[in-house]
């Protein structure tokens, strides 16, 4: 008897949790397509600057496809763990979540560190933003992704602790679902960096 | 019931996720190799990667971010919709006034 009434309680709890967790998603959501947004006139301002490479290096004698491919694949691991992740915590399986977080926490810091090693070895050989129009709009489109994904790995750092903390609250479950579509949403932004960046200018 | 059918639709399943990931990988390795294999003329690979980038976005939005057009996700995929409106405007418009103006300055 207590357990149905428990039962009863907690899917009421859960169900109040749902509708304001629901609001608070599509909100964020809404705030994703901003973001879109921005990107687009990072990727215009791109598009318009590429040529301008003023004597300098264009996109196909600096791009090594083959590193993109592995970031690409880091990316994409990350996508689907933190899936995984998700799947996890829907079912309450607390453990599960945390592990496959820090799994795609791992893909994310990979992503990260191989663009920070690609960033980082162009401006050793003189090919810095200040170079050319083309290397700044280069630096500042592909910069901005990075520093999304990097916010990302701090939030979900943030929400490792929350969850190892307080537990699978439906507060937790709500800031999860928003950082699964920040997420998702910044694979999908690099799909368009690799291919308009790294494929178009290799071509 | 019908609560946990909700909840597995909104949020997925290792098989959608797992259904999603290989259709990615495919569409991330042909473009790839497409491009580092040169095969095609340059308009040509340039037409099948966007090709490609397209359905993978299509891919993604589909099976990592859920959205569809039922009752509660509707809104999600329509405000998607105006922003990838909004978004062709703004990078398509960009292009084209910027490069008509490049080529109008071009001295004679």
């Amino acid at each position: 008897m207590t357990s149905q009434v428990n039962a009863l309680h907690d899917h009421a709890h859960d169900h109040e949790h749902h509708d304001a967790g629901a609001s608070v998603e599509l909100g964020f959501w809404l705030y994703l397509m901003t973001d879109c947004i921005l990107f687009a006139s990072a990727f215009a301002a791109y598009a318009v600057l590429v040529g301008n490479v003023a004597g300098g290096v264009a996109g196909h004698d600096i791009f090594e496809l083959k590193f993109v491919l592995v970031e690409t694949f880091a990316l994409l691991f990350s996508s689907i763990t933190y899936g995984f992740a998700m799947i996890s915590g829907h079912k309450g399986n607390k453990s599960a979540l945390l592990g496959w977080l820090a799994v795609t926490f791992l893909f994310g810091a990979t992503f990260i560190g191989m663009e920070l090693h690609e960033f980082g070895a162009l401006i050793a050989e003189g090919h810095g933003p200040d170079k050319s129009a083309f290397l700044s709009g280069f630096f500042a489109l592909v910069g901005m992704h990075g520093l999304h994904v990097t916010a990302g790995l701090i939030w979900m750092g943030i929400m490792m602790a929350e969850v190892i903390k307080t537990g699978l609250t439906g507060r937790a479950m709500t800031r999860l679902n928003c950082l699964s579509m920040f997420w998702h949403f910044l694979d999908i932004v690099w799909i368009c960096v690799f291919t308009v960046v790294y494929l178009k200018g290799a071509i | 019931m019908s609560h946990a059918h909700d909840h597995a639709a909104s949020h997925g399943s290792v098989s959608s996720y797992l259904t999603g990931f290989v259709l990615s990988v495919i569409l991330t390795v042909i473009p790839f190799w497409l491009v580092m294999n040169g095969g095609l003329n340059p308009h040509d690979t340039l037409l099948t990667i966007a090709g490609f980038a397209v359905v993978q976005i299509l891919v993604h939005l589909k099976y990592f971010l859920h959205l569809n057009f039922t009752k509660e996700g509707r809104v999600n995929s329509l405000a998607f919709l105006f922003t990838a409106l909004v978004i062709v405007l703004l990078v398509v418009l960009s292009v084209w006034i910027i490069f008509s103006a490049d080529a109008l300055m071009m001295p004679y």
